[in-house]
């Protein structure tokens, strides 16, 4: 009698088990890493286009001199919610999403190790984020004090200060418990035979990631709180009035920002190099130096952050150790771009989308780099300083960057996860649009910068008014062309394109091209056989 | 495509940097620490540009030998110790050979010793205030009046019809030439930053904290800043200008300036 209820029983649990649950609640619910990925890259997109949308307001009002569109307040209030919005809502959840899809399957694990806390990082930030868009509507407007948040200035900010703080909280909380998730994943689960080394780079520049994560959030959530108190409770961490010092929270507020800018490219390197070696037909080289050279990376952001201040009035002795320190840096980031090179070199190269952008992305990103390596030398910096010099830098780091970083990562995986090809035409014109605008915009910033414009101002003095229309013209034609990239994906995902194979591309490397497209629900139940982890490498 | 946009607009750069102009580069400045400083700036660019031919070069030549659509077959090499080891430690002689220039100028700029006049300038939302140490002399330094109606949203005054557009203000910084003039600043609210791009100088002024400066201007002219800072909604609002004059006028300035006149 039991036993026919017993196996009933199972079945319905075995179905459960190989299904998503129906409606909402497959979402609201979710603890399938797919589906959590998928909510953590459409979301991810969504504040793409909101920062995106704000960075358009700036670049329109900075169209020509004079102020046309926006009051000097607003304007504030755009660069700074842009650069919140892009930097803890699209570029970090992007790469979180990425990590949540592709990390078990490139390790061979069945899911994430820790499902229901996976659930609760994704949906804290919808409510983050939506709290501090709220604040565009609150008396006195939203956080204007740049994402910096630094203080006198920041406690100026009118009813939205309270919710800005309670916000950066929430997404610390969600990094940390991303973070906490990868690692133990990574740590834990990955398929016998998979040794550290033998791990792929995308993997393993995501563990690194995860660990300055949790190393760094916790310094930004004290950094906010203490301007909390300051605010509301009386204390004066950062009051030289009440015997504080504004200028120790830009050291605190940098030791979290500093290894911020690798959480934000790190992933990318390791996208790149997935991508790269695939296209070229040739394994990727140098994989263990690439992993050390990762590792360096990591260990020497925790040793620079004052470069961000080198005109706060530091002392000599520690001007020169930052400019030492952060002059480092370009060895190890050398070392990657020399090993991505050599990875091409002697390969048979095809120009797909990802390899697209992936190339971009090592033309580009070295650009950025290049004007790093200017930035770290102090007497220039000095100049450069708070300068559009430095606007172009970080977008060149950040955009053609992190960002293509990501759009290659999408076009990579996108047949595996939806089974079908994405418009190969479309997704080269995406590619070139892109290429082509990000630097109209972001180049001529460099001349601005270096003829003495200062970031972060409405309005500009006549001389800078060429360079900024072009840079305008550039913005809204990069805006524009990310429509395209939402078509592109929007197509994809309902089935139009050709059905995808296994492996996708031609021969690529890696457990998730061992299973099918679309990859199933739950994949790796069983781990699989690694006979020769390198293989994957 | 892409890499000969970014060439050309290198290119573009490369070529300014001999008329050393104003609007694409960096001003060579009117003190020597300016022009070492636009020196270290040339000389650190030059680097990249070396390095870029180096990379670009080798993966242009990569991208267009080793396509697959050119016939190239694969090779399988994934390490080489020697090439590491190369591009190791090549970028760590080319790094100290930049050091240690920069680390000379940064010395120099932080030696403000026996300045012959100090001033201090205080940020205030949204103005400079100046003062001449045991001069008796003080006053504030304002966005000029033809700016400020400019600036207005939708003023109807087109900006460039506007001398000096947000970079002209009622009273500027008057400091005689040759002098080395120490700069005290600081604060009465939130962070600013004095910035004067001919001077090469850019200081923050911090509240409750007095950071030091220098420069010894080597022409007489006027120079025009901003504040670098973000500090609130007229933080594009607050130009720095110093003018440099002959020592005698500076006196006469000074006499005429006192408040008993």
């Amino acid at each position: 009698m039991s036993s026919a209820e017993i196996s009933t029983h199972h079945d319905a649990a075995h179905g459960e088990h190989h299904g998503p649950a129906k409606g909402i609640r497959r979402w609201l619910f979710a603890t399938n890493h797919k589906d959590i990925g998928t909510m953590y890259l459409v979301f991810s997109l969504l504040m793409f286009f909101t920062g995106g949308f704000m960075a358009l307001i700036i670049r329109t009002e900075l169209f020509s001199p004079g102020l046309q569109f926006v009051h000097p307040e607003f304007f504030n209030q755009m660069t700074t919610m842009h650069a919140l919005i892009m930097v803890f809502g699209a570029v970090m959840p992007a790469f979180v999403g990425l990590a949540n899809w592709m990390i078990p399957m490139m390790i061979g694990a069945p899911d994430m190790a820790l499902p229901r806390m996976n659930n609760w990082s994704f949906w804290i930030l919808p409510v983050a984020f939506g709290i501090l868009l709220s604040t565009l509507w609150m008396p006195g407007g939203a956080p204007a004090s740049g994402w910096t948040m630094y203080p006198p200035l920041v406690l100026q900010t009118g009813d939205a200060f309270p919710f800005l703080i309670f916000s950066v909280h929430l997404m610390g909380f969600s990094s940390i418990m991303g973070a906490i998730n990868i690692i133990v994943t990574i740590i834990n689960m990955r398929a016998p035979n998979m040794t550290l080394l033998a791990m792929p780079m995308f993997v393993w520049t995501w563990l690194i990631t995860a660990y300055l994560l949790i190393a760094v959030m916790p310094v930004l959530a004290g950094a906010v709180t203490m301007l909390l108190t300051d605010q509301f409770f009386g204390t004066s961490f950062f009051l030289a009035a009440g015997g504080g010092d504004p200028v120790m929270f830009q050291h605190i507020f940098w030791f979290f920002g500093h290894p911020e800018v690798y959480i934000m490219i790190l992933p990318a390197f390791g996208v790149v190099s997935e991508i790269i070696p695939t296209f070229s037909r040739k394994p990727l080289f140098g994989h263990d130096s690439m992993v050390y050279a990762a590792s360096s990376i990591a260990f020497l952001s925790f040793i620079v952050w004052a470069h961000h201040m080198f005109t706060v009035g530091m002392p000599l002795t520690g001007q020169l150790f930052f400019m030492f320190a952060t002059l480092l840096i370009a060895v190890p980031t050398g070392v990657k771009v020399f090993n991505w090179v050599a990875t091409m070199w002697q390969g048979a190269m095809t120009f797909e989308t990802p390899m697209l952008f992936s190339l971009g992305f090592v033309f580009l990103f070295t650009i950025g780099g290049f004007s790093g390596l200017m930035l770290a030398v102090v007497p220039a910096d000095i100049q450069y300083h708070d300068s559009y010099f430095v606007v172009a830098h970080f977008h060149y780091v950040l955009v053609p960057g992190s960002i293509f970083g990501i759009m290659a990562a999408t076009y990579y995986w996108l047949p595996k996860w939806a089974g079908h090809m994405y418009n190969e035409k479309l997704g080269r014109i995406h590619f070139w649009m892109s290429a082509i605008f990000v630097n109209v915009t972001f180049f001529p910033m460099h001349f601005l910068g270096l003829a003495g414009m200062p970031r972060r101002i409405p309005d500009y003095s006549t001389q800078f008014a060429d360079f900024n229309s072009i840079a305008s013209v550039g913005a809204i034609g990069f805006g524009l062309s990310q429509l395209l990239f939402v078509y592109i994906v929007f197509r994809c995902v309902r089935g139009d394109g050709a059905t995808a194979t296994a492996e996708v591309w031609d021969n690529p490397r890696g457990l998730e091209w061992t299973v099918p497209s679309p990859a199933p629900y739950h994949t790796f139940e069983e781990p699989p056989e690694v006979t020769d982890g390198k293989a994957f490498s | 495509m892409i890499q000969k946009l970014c060439l050309s607009a290198l290119a573009i750069l490369f070529a300014s940097s001999a008329g050393a102009e104003w609007e694409l580069n960096m001003p060579r400045g009117v003190t020597e620490l300016s022009a070492e400083t636009y020196n270290l700036h040339m000389q650190v660019f030059y680097w990249c540009c070396a390095i870029a031919v180096v990379v670009f070069g080798a993966m242009i030549y990569s991208l267009v030998k080793h396509r697959k659509a050119a016939g190239a077959k694969p090779a399988n090499f994934s390490h080489s110790m020697t090439a590491e080891m190369i591009w190791t430690i090549i970028p760590i002689i080319i790094l100290m050979i930049m050091a240690v220039p920069s680390a000379e100028t940064l010395i120099k700029l932080e030696d403000g010793r026996k300045p012959d006049l100090t001033v201090v300038v205080t940020g205030y939302q949204w103005k400079w205030h100046y003062e001449y140490l045991g001069e008796d002399v003080a006053y504030y330094s304002s966005l000029a009046r033809t700016s400020v109606d400019a600036r207005r949203k939708n003023s109807g005054i087109d900006p460039n019809t506007v001398e000096n557009y947000l970079l002209d203000v009622d009273n500027p910084l008057v400091v005689p030439v040759g002098a080395k003039v120490r700069v005290l600043i600081t604060s009465n609210d939130v962070i600013h930053a004095w910035w004067v791009p001919d001077l090469a100088i850019k200081k923050d002024a911090v509240p409750g904290f007095m950071n030091e400066t220098w420069f010894r201007a080597e022409l007489t002219g006027v120079y025009r800043g901003q504040c670098a800072e973000l500090c609130g909604k007229d933080h594009g609002y607050m130009p720095v200008v110093v003018e440099v004059v002959e020592p005698t006028a500076f006196q006469n300035w000074l006499d005429s300036s006192r408040p008993e006149n």
